[in-house]
């Protein structure tokens, strides 16, 4: 699994040195940039996930480091070594399609050989890598099948193999679960996890689904615009997003406007005119005071009760507009006096809610210091 | 109601085009089968009735294969038989060697490009396929334009022989038929998936690799459309190779036009559509197969 397998000259890889750099690249198609000025270290066996909405430019990035572009401006390293005048069929780098792109006149054999024939390599370690490839991912048995006679599941682990099987430095996904149904997603996902640990290829994955980026990644840049807006461990993205944008855009959120009235080191106060009291938020933040911010609080974060709670700060009272039961939780939403419309959600933890919230009940909503996220982008 | 309705259309929508077959196909079929089967006489018509009637009963029936014996008898039918199969076998592999690159070149321009280069291919249709002919006739000719070019140019000293070849037979079937191998061949290889290409490249092949792995043999389709819209009006071409090709060497179509018109012997003209029809059956039930193997590979 080094850069020689794939008859590239192979640098002495320093620890520091990324899998993947791009440095400053820009892509614009006419008067349009598709990705702006985007700067990315990738490490060595990271699984790397791009998010963002349709048209963020994530999926032209990742094509500029299959090759399939060149970048406007700015650079692609792989293992150090630039990638500008490198045509796709040199570099040592795979991709998985988002619609699989199998050969539909070869069958999956074939198909997965594709690869390690253009390698020209003896026809004996060609067959015997397939076959460990596809047992690999559990296709035993369906070497002489057509793509056409197989189910998407198992097209897409034909894509997996065939992309993995010529031993990349760097395995591009396209959103590789997007085709596949829920339940055959969340196990294809641990699956894909456990394919990544055992060899070791590092993974730049592209979606547009935050839940796929959550259980996939090591990190999540996010994207928007053309731009890297934040990047960072998924936790770091859901509880600490740096902007308004990426709040609202992972997860399910409650955004408020507000003014900031008391700014100190190890906290601040905010008043949000949608809100009766104070946020109270015990973590500094970068701003004048006086200045227009957002605060944003997750719908789990917030309590529901029934009395009013102690204190002055990070509550508010409300009527029960409706109750969502799923399950394993119940989406409340609550209706606040100035009409402002709150999203909590509560695990269900006993079979039967003696005092379980119904719609039209008065609650109480309250959140600790440090739950809200305040920020000025 | 409903559903009578639509069993109703259907029978329609079926029908049309099966009557249509039906009288204006089958029907001569079986009419000129009949004849290849009779003896030629001269009366009107020209051939003797296979059933013999007196008094309303069938009293006799006049089956003769001679008509298709006298085929192989004479070495004028066998040779321009095979005269033809070789003209439309070279004919269709050059329209192939020249139609797919043309092909393919119109399928990856840009969508807008596409139909400029289309009308292009479609154009010389606007014009008679006659005079097309005739039009070759002038640039082919001793004192032809390219003759008279060449000759004033002083590359040559003496008119080059171009008419009544096989080179101006070649060059005018060539010429005619290529749009009927570039329209098929376009319509397979617009729909290719790009992606596969992409894949290909991914994988490691280069671009010639990837043309033969991928597109190649996903255009097995559109190169069997396109030979047999050309090799099946080719065999029976009578136009191209009577105007511009050698006088000691027929074609099947000449030697048909003739048997029918010249020599009023129908019996023997049917008898030489009908062989020439059975020749062309095996590439079409070949091209069938092909094509529905590729459905089912759908």
């Amino acid at each position: 699994m080094t850069a020689a397998d794939n008859g590239a000259a192979s640098a002495p890889l320093s620890a520091a040195q990324p899998c993947v750099r791009i440095e400053g690249v820009t892509k614009r198609f006419g008067a349009f940039t598709a990705v702006d000025d985007v700067s990315l270290d990738i490490q060595e066996g990271e699984i790397f996930c791009l998010l963002g909405g349709s048209g963020c430019g994530k999926t032209t990035l990742l094509r500029m480091l299959a090759g399939f572009e060149q970048p406007s401006a700015g650079r692609i390293l792989i293992d150090g070594q630039d990638m500008a005048d490198v045509a796709p069929y040199e570099r040592p780098v795979n991709m998985m399609f988002q619609s699989y792109a199998l050969f539909p006149h070869m069958t999956v054999q074939d198909n997965v050989a594709f690869g390690l024939e253009q390698e020209k390599l003896p026809k004996a370690q060609i067959a015997q890598r397939v076959e460990a490839m596809l047992s690999l991912v559990r296709l035993d048995g369906m070497a002489q099948r057509k793509p056409h006679q197989l189910s998407g599941g198992q097209r897409q682990r034909v894509a997996l193999a065939r992309s993995l099987v010529k031993r990349p430095r760097l395995l591009l996904l396209d959103e590789p679960l997007g085709a596949l149904d829920r339940k055959l997603r969340e196990h294809t996902q641990f699956e894909l996890l456990g394919l990544q640990k055992q060899l070791g290829v590092t993974f730049v994955v592209v979606t547009h689904d935050q839940e796929e980026a959550m259980t996939l990644a090591n990190r999540i840049g996010v994207m928007d615009r053309g731009r890297i807006v934040q990047v960072g461990s998924p936790r770091d993205i859901y509880e600490y997003p740096s902007t308004r944008f990426v709040a609202d855009f992972i997860g399910s959120v409650n955004l408020f406007e507000g003014r900031l009235t008391e700014d100190e080191a190890d906290y601040v106060r905010v008043a949000c005119p949608e809100l009766p009291a104070p946020v109270l938020v015990d973590h500094g933040v970068s701003a004048a005071p006086e200045a227009t911010v957002w605060v944003a609080i997750r719908p789990e974060k917030i309590q529901l009760l029934r009395e009013r709670p102690a204190g002055t700060d990070n509550h508010a009272q409300g009527t029960v507009r409706d109750v969502a039961y799923m399950g394993d939780m119940s989406i409340y939403l609550v209706v606040l006096p100035g009409g402002r419309e709150l999203r909590v959600t509560r695990a269900n933890l006993q079979r039967k809610e003696e005092e379980a919230f119904e719609s039209g009940d008065a609650v109480w909503l309250a959140w600790d210091a440090a739950s809200p996220v305040v920020g000025t982008g | 109601m409903a559903a009578r309705g639509l069993r109703l259309g259907r029978l329609l929508v079926i029908g049309v085009p099966m009557g249509w077959l039906l009288l204006f196909f089958l029907a001569p079929f079986l009419i000129d089968f009949k004849i290849s089967l009779s003896e030629v006489r001269l009366a009107i018509p020209p051939y003797a009735p296979l059933l013999e009637w007196a008094d309303g009963k069938l009293v006799a029936l006049h089956l003769q294969l001679t008509n298709y014996r006298y085929l192989f008898t004479d070495s004028l039918y066998v040779s321009a038989y095979g005269y033809s199969l070789k003209v439309a076998a070279i004919s269709t592999l050059l329209c192939l060697l020249l139609g797919y690159p043309m092909a393919l070149g119109i399928a990856r321009a840009e969508p807008a490009r596409r139909n400029l280069l289309l009308m292009l291919v479609i154009l010389p249709f606007w014009t008679s396929f006659l005079l097309r002919v005739y039009a070759w006739m002038g640039l082919l000719r001793n004192n032809g334009l390219i003759n008279n070019l060449l000759l004033w140019a002083g590359v040559i000293d003496a008119p080059i022989q171009m008419m009544q070849t096989d080179f101006a037979v070649y060059l005018g079937i060539v010429y005619s038929y290529l749009p009927f191998m570039i329209l098929p061949l376009y319509t397979n290889l617009e729909k290719h998936d790009g992606t596969l290409l992409e894949a290909a490249a991914d994988l490691g092949a280069k671009p010639l690799a990837a043309f033969l792995r991928v597109t190649l043999p996903l255009s097995v389709p559109g190169i069997l459309a396109g030979a047999l819209l050309v090799f099946i009006p080719v065999v029976g071409e009578y136009v191209i190779p009577t105007l511009l090709g050698r006088p000691d060497q027929l074609m099947i179509g000449r030697v048909l036009s003739d048997e029918f018109f010249a020599n009023r012997d129908w019996p023997v003209a049917s008898a030489v559509a009908m062989l020439m029809l059975v020749l062309l059956v095996a590439p079409i039930v070949a091209f069938q197969r092909v094509q529905s193997n590729a459905a089912e590979a759908r």
